[in-house]
């Protein structure tokens, strides 16, 4: 946690109250001007020389999510109450615990300055990041990461990576029209449009001679695709490659990842228009190809890093994985959940299920199926055209 | 009046409130601020609001969410019969079309809507926007500028201010992340389900008649059974059903009759998978926890 030393020669309470609201914004809750004046407004009506009631004022006013509101007190008793210094190691130590279990994105705010403390695999994770944002695929080759580098180009024919990609782009194409439930003006549509009758009939002495309609306009979907591409993925990971170069290629809004123990973008590289050389960049990127996985740590990271600008309540998430993870299954379970609060559906593709007697038993696994719209196998190329009425009904 | 004050007359009202929420409607009341709950489904949320209109004598105007909601449902729609029928009329007389056209888009055939409702009371109602979650997100742009402002643009017709600031209650379950910039303009208050101390107090308001053994079993049964894995977990509306069922059916204590304790759960236990999940063992075995 950061700590704002309490102002000890601070003049009036407005100043010792824009003091604690700094103490929050460098503390991860986003409280403005307009939240201090309203806050200043607050005070005046409850008895500022009470505590609790201070507290219970002050957290209605600034908090803006149940998870601002767990964090609160802490920051209140920090600022108002000294108790910053003192408890500096344990508070950090206690928020960053506290919202790995609760909360992937806020996990980097609430420890704040002393940056990802404890966690074992955040520099690999920081590495990412940047690789990611930086757009040109540039990654630092990982720890885990085993030291064969896979050759992605001897694993399939170029005819039957044909055929998957149209599979995927007809997917692509189908998915695009989900359509919305608001009507607006439209030459044919389903429904009248009264307003706009009404007005133009004024000019003819009320007879509605020329009738507008609207209808539900179509809303396209946002694809996310998510590829797992750890040492027990190896075997599907080109043809799945080729899958998400069609969802690419068809629509700009589409967004594809791919992770093994870190999380890179690689929308930029599938995008390119040479298959082979989109490849190549993709094996030069993916230095850590085939080695173990954090499904859950990349879910998280995910979250955190690209989630806000890429999902929304129009967003189809789609997970190509076998599920086996070797982080604890409480960070999927806590990642997909917070995925799916905003509002993206969510599809898991596992190349297993279409074994026979094949059970999702594996922890990870398990601990993802409450939160999936969808659950399918994977294992053929017919399993993921099966995708498309599925996706169709949305 | 005082944030405590409002509690002790919620609590006279039926409706038991903790600390931290009593405080968040005071200032929501006190400030004019629109007021955002969060919680699970069944702790009360909607209630507050209808206690709030009760307290104030005022009145409630609710708006429903769901998805697809529109300006024409929440805001205002004009009265297409009457427009045609004026027109008609009109146009017999054959009065120039601007001057129709005035006309028939007048505020005397605007139909109000909720919101538009909410501002034009003369006392300031209570606007309870139910599960504001459901809406679509431009719905939210919609209300961001009703929250602010006070205000409504009709084309036709211009700015409507407001006559009265509404109370806003704003409630959802989290069925999607709200957009920051409402969240911004609101006060809010996560509402968790009670404790016990609370839960009792709730039943005692609502169930003066039953006795404290059973009522406390009654609670204490409810808590221990939301710790469960259950789907949906049974909130206070829920409890109080049981109880009025437990009461009717003349029960005063939860270990006498497992087999008609077990019959009962149908009060609780809302999907097939949960009734599954508590057979007769489970739930002596929280009878005995609850005891």
């Amino acid at each position: 946690m950061q700590v704002t030393r309490f102002p000890e020669r601070a003049g009036g309470p407005a100043e010792r109250l824009a003091g604690f609201m700094a103490h929050l914004r460098m503390n991860g809750i986003p409280a403005g001007l307009g939240e201090t004046e309203t806050a200043l407004a607050a005070l005046g009506a409850v008895d500022a020389n009470r505590i609790g009631e201070v507290r219970s004022a002050l957290r209605a006013v600034c908090a803006g999510d149940a998870e601002q509101e767990r964090r609160f007190d802490e920051l209140f008793d920090a600022y108002w109450l000294n108790r910053g210094r003192k408890r500096d190691g344990t508070a950090a130590t206690h928020s960053s615990r506290n919202t790995k279990a609760q909360s992937g994105s806020n996990y980097r705010l609430a420890s704040g300055a002393t940056d990802d403390d404890g966690d074992a695999d955040t520099p690999d994770d920081g590495n990412a990041g940047e690789a990611g944002r930086s757009g040109t695929g540039r990654l630092v080759a990982s720890k885990i990461s085993t030291i064969e580098k896979t050759d992605l180009r001897k694993l399939m024919t170029p005819e039957d990576l044909e055929l998957a990609e149209r599979v995927a782009e007809k997917i692509a194409r189908s998915i695009r029209d989900r359509r919305s439930r608001r009507r607006k003006a439209a030459l044919s549509g389903d429904a009248l449009d009264m307003r706009k009758i009404l007005r133009k009939s004024v000019q003819r002495g009320g007879e509605p001679i020329e009738l507008f309609r609207k209808a539900r306009p179509d809303r396209p979907v946002n694809i996310v695709a998510i590829l797992d591409v750890s040492g027990s993925m190896t075997v599907y990971a080109r043809v799945f490659l080729a899958f998400l170069k069609g969802l690419i290629s068809a629509d700009r809004r589409t967004d594809a990842y791919l992770f093994h123990t870190q999380l890179v973008r690689i929308s930029d590289a599938l995008r390119d228009t040479d298959t082979m050389r989109a490849v190549n960049r993709l094996s030069i990127m993916a230095k850590g190809f085939g080695g173990g996985t954090k499904i859950g740590a990349n879910l998280k990271q995910f979250n955190a890093q690209y989630a806000a600008q890429s999902i929304n309540g129009r967003s189809v998430v789609i997970i190509l994985s076998d599920g086996y993870d070797t982080d604890p299954p409480e960070i999927i379970d806590e990642a997909l959940a917070r995925l799916k609060r905003r509002g993206a559906r969510i599809v898991w593709l596992n190349p297993l299920k279409g074994w026979e007697g094949y059970a999702p038993v594996a922890r990870g696994m398990a601990a993802a199926l409450p939160h999936l719209d969808h659950f399918a196998a994977a294992n053929t190329l017919a399993d993921l055209a099966a995708l498309e009425p599925w996706l169709n009904r949305l | 009046m005082s944030w405590h004050k409002l509690q002790v007359d919620l609590s006279n009202t039926g409706y038991v409130a903790s600390d931290d929420l009593a405080m968040a409607l005071f200032l929501g009341v006190t400030l004019g601020k629109p007021l955002l709950l969060e919680g699970p489904a069944g702790v009360g949320k909607t209630q507050i609001a209808k206690t709030l209109a009760e307290l104030q004598d005022t009145k409630l105007i609710r708006l429903q969410c769901y998805e697809g909601l529109d300006a024409s449902h929440a805001i205002y729609e004009w009265n297409y019969q009457r427009q045609l029928l004026s027109i008609r009329a009109a146009s017999e007389e054959h009065k120039p079309s601007d001057e129709i056209e005035d006309h028939v888009f007048s505020e005397k055939f605007l139909l109000q809507r909720p919101l538009l409702e909410a501002i034009r009371q003369d006392k300031p109602a209570v606007l309870l926007i139910d599960e504001i979650d459901r809406a679509d997100e431009e719905f939210e742009a919609y209300l961001l500028e009703i929250l602010s402002d006070f205000q409504i643009t009709i084309p036709e017709i211009g700015t409507i201010e407001a006559r009265s600031r509404p109370h806003v209650i704003l409630t959802a379950n989290g069925a999607r992340d709200l957009s920051d910039a409402l969240r911004r303009r609101c006060l809010y208050n996560y509402v968790d389900y009670p404790d016990r101390r609370t839960e009792m107090a709730i039943l005692a308001k609502r169930c003066p008649a039953l006795e404290d053994r059973l009522a406390e079993q009654i609670v204490g049964f409810v808590q221990a059974l939301r710790k469960e894995e259950l789907e949906k977990k049974p909130g206070i509306a829920e409890m109080l059903d049981w109880a009025a069922a437990l009461a009717g059916l003349g029960i005063n204590d939860l270990a006498d009759d497992p087999e008609q304790t077990q019959a009962t759960l149908v009060c609780l236990l809302k999907t097939e998978r949960d009734r599954a999940a508590v057979p007769k063992e489970v739930q002596q075995r929280l009878v005995g926890k609850a005891a």
